[in-house]
């Protein structure tokens, strides 16, 4: 140990690295400042006591919570957990073979099947294991608990079998329905801390809901059957029935007892959490009001004197305070990316910009690609064409998705123009709206409309449906 | 229409004619903002009868005073326009032609929109219309028309859109080739004077196209314009 950096102080936790199995042996050498190779030879040997080994490390395993990162927490210097000690960071230089390698083989797998499917836990990412992942992705998280599941049935079942084909009963005939019990109990109840209840009842997405749906389900199961071996085994099979029907009967009458209490609990619960999640909304209404609206209006009053700021101001506060209230899905996207939210950031920029009010009618929506983009930037060019030379009065831009084309109407009530008598140095109209929609393999018409004013039309195919 | 209208004269104008009409807006200042727009009577020819502010007075000042046009506020204490208009649909059917509503509101909501109009109300606009513009649409209304904001266009044409694929009872509420045009027209900005001029068609073939629409936005019924609203979340 170097200068003056002790090693801290430290509660027991499992280590997540260079552990066998749940990392409970590891994380005992730590605390008790022993060799691991001591604390995994006194269990091996313990299990040979009548199984008291393997029943002490299942203990361990389900009521100690791993440690990530807990050293690095408590200590000034970044320690680093190098063989069972604590070595500072500085002092550790990554092993090129890492540490847990030899344990990666199928014990390793097993360690994760076991962690996965009884407490849903994140396997702790070592060095090692990164690498690994990288070989060979998708397995840990893509297949929910089920799968796996299944596989820790076989496997247990399977030693069931085999330890019983073999003759080889050391433990006494009541360790096997006792360990079901065990691994049933530890399925309900390590489901049932905080974060998985909440997640569990919460408004979560299905997949997680389910996994943790089985997981209980396989617990009482695993517990049931436990139960009815033990009975059947004390010798009172004869009487499975009688006894089974009496823990029935006390079982309703605790239900009857407490199924009400129980209820009213769970109504409570309900009822907070829907008044919870109500205040949290009128505060955060509260909050976009106060951020937004009532920021305007102090500029806005501020500026009385100046009537075109004020109506760009009060005309940009209305749309954001719309699009916040009816479209609120709308508002947490960042980048649009559909035809129909580019084109009302484009509108939106330039009713800003130009101060002249934008009407903007969108009937269908599609996603958006290269031509549709395009598109878009065209009818921007439009859209400012007609805020600039409309004469003040609003434009109105219309879109429409219709099967795989796309058609976009630009239309202000200014004077009006032909087309052919612009000269040919101007570039706005031909090239960036014309020329730019023949380059995308669209169309693009300007013509006068009937009552005066201009119209633009821009029509494109989509690429994708 | 009580006074008859001399049939042909722009509605802009007023024509001589006078239509009586009842505010129905919970903002007092809105409302007074509005009479003062509207409510000169002998250059607007609209004659401001009756004031309400939530639902109750307003079914009642509407029985009570029996105006051509209604301008109703869809957001309002005790129930929304859609109430009103559930409550006066006696009113809507009288025998002088009824009172007609025209939903004025700061929302332009789908489920406002379509809420009202099939609730029965002949048109809809924003509350960001100008007062002439106003003015013709309270006399279009009160002629029996039916006026149809560009946005409402676009709404109309998305709700029929995704139900016009499959022709189900074609006859009830499929909108026309026609129909479709004319609404899209709307919704490009244009007046219905600009519309006749490019289809070729007289203003009042164009009216009666708009009517056309409404009628069928009331009446249909099917299962895909409910459909349609349940998965925009509209009922």
């Amino acid at each position: 140990m170097p200068d003056g950096g002790r090693p801290p102080y430290r509660r027991l936790y499992r280590s997540p690295q260079g552990r066998m199995l749940g990392g409970v042996a590891h994380g005992l050498a730590v605390h008790l400042g022993l060799p691991v190779r001591w604390v995994r030879l006194a269990f091996v040997l313990l299990f040979f006591a009548q199984g008291i080994g393997g029943l002490l490390y299942a203990a361990f395993w389900f009521v100690v919570p791993i440690g990530i990162g807990e050293p690095a927490l408590r200590g000034g210097a970044h320690w680093v957990y190098v063989n069972g000690t604590f070595v500072p960071a500085s002092q550790w230089q990554a092993p090129s073979p890492p540490l847990t390698k030899g344990s990666r083989g199928w014990v390793g797998r097993l360690r994760e099947l076991l962690q996965h499917a009884l407490q849903g836990e994140p396997v702790a990412v070592t060095a090692a294991a990164e690498s690994e992942a990288a070989a060979r992705p998708a397995t840990k998280n893509a297949q929910g608990g089920l799968g796996q599941l299944a596989a820790l049935v076989m496997v247990v079942i399977g030693l069931i079998a085999l330890l019983n084909v073999l003759g080889w009963q050391t433990a006494k005939p009541y360790t096997w329905p006792l360990l079901a019990i065990g691994v049933g109990v530890a399925l309900v109840w390590r489901q049932a801390d905080d974060s998985r209840w909440q997640r569990w009842f919460g408004l979560e997405e299905g997949e997680k809901r389910r996994g943790a749906y089985t997981r209980v389900g396989a617990g009482v199961l695993l517990v049931v059957a436990g139960t009815i071996a033990l009975l059947a085994m004390q010798g009172s099979g004869s009487t499975l029935g009688s006894v089974i029907e009496a823990s029935i009967a006390v079982l309703a009458g605790v239900l009857v007892l407490l199924g009400p209490y129980g209820l009213r609990l769970w109504q409570d619960l309900g009822a907070e959490r829907t008044a919870r999640i109500r205040a949290q909304e009128r505060a955060e209404i509260a909050a976009h009001v106060h951020d937004s609206v009532l920021h305007t209006l102090t500029l806005i009053q501020r500026r009385a004197e100046d009537p075109k700021e004020v109506l760009r101001l009060a005309r940009a506060q209305e749309r954001e305070l719309r699009l916040w209230l009816y479209r609120p899905e709308a508002a947490a996207e960042a980048a649009p990316d559909t035809m129909a939210e580019s084109l009302r950031a484009v509108v939106a920029e330039v009713e800003d910009r130009h101060g002249v009010p934008v009407e903007l009618v969108i009937v269908g929506d599609c996603p958006m690609d290269e031509k549709i983009a395009a598109q878009m930037q065209a009818a921007r060019e439009a859209t400012v064409n007609a805020a600039k030379y409309g004469g003040g009065g609003p434009v109105q831009v219309y879109a429409e998705v219709e099967g795989r084309t796309v058609s976009v109407f630009v239309r202000d009530h200014g004077p009006g123009f032909d087309p052919d008598t612009v000269p040919e140095d101007r570039m706005g109209v031909r090239e960036s709206i014309i020329g730019r929609m023949k380059r995308n393999g669209g169309t693009a018409r300007v013509r006068p409309a009937p009552d005066g004013g201009t119209e633009v039309e821009l029509e494109m195919e989509r690429t994708n449906d | 229409m009580t006074d008859a209208a001399p049939m042909g004269a722009s509605p802009a104008e007023g024509g001589g004619r006078v239509a009586r009409v009842v505010l129905v807006d919970d903002h007092r200042m809105f409302r007074t903002g509005v009479r003062a727009e509207i409510g000169r009577t002998e250059a607007t020819g609209i004659d401001v009868v009756g004031e309400a502010d939530d639902v109750e007075s307003a079914v009642r000042v509407v029985a009570e005073t029996r105006p051509d046009v209604v301008l109703l506020d869809v957001h309002l204490p005790g129930g929304g326009g859609v109430e009103v208009l559930r409550r006066s649909a006696g009113v809507m059917s009288g025998e002088q032609g009824g009172v007609k509503f025209l939903a004025l509101s700061v929302s332009d909501a789908a489920e406002d929109v379509i809420g009202v109009i099939r609730g029965g109300a002949r048109g809809y606009v924003t509350k960001t219309i100008t007062g002439t513009d106003l003015v013709n649409a309270i006399f279009r209304i009160a002629d029996g028309d039916a006026v149809f904001s560009p946005r409402l266009a676009g709404f109309v044409l998305d709700a029929f859109a995704a139900t016009d694929t499959p022709p189900v009872d074609e006859d009830l509420d499929r909108l026309t080739q026609r129909e479709r045009e004319v609404l899209r027209l709307i919704a490009r900005g244009y007046a219905y004077k600009e519309i006749a001029k490019q289809l070729f068609i007289s203003v009042k073939t164009v009216e009666s196209h708009v009517s056309a629409v409404l009628r069928k936005l009331q009446l249909s019924n099917r299962h895909e314009l409910t459909r349609w609203a349940t998965a925009r979340r509209l009922v």
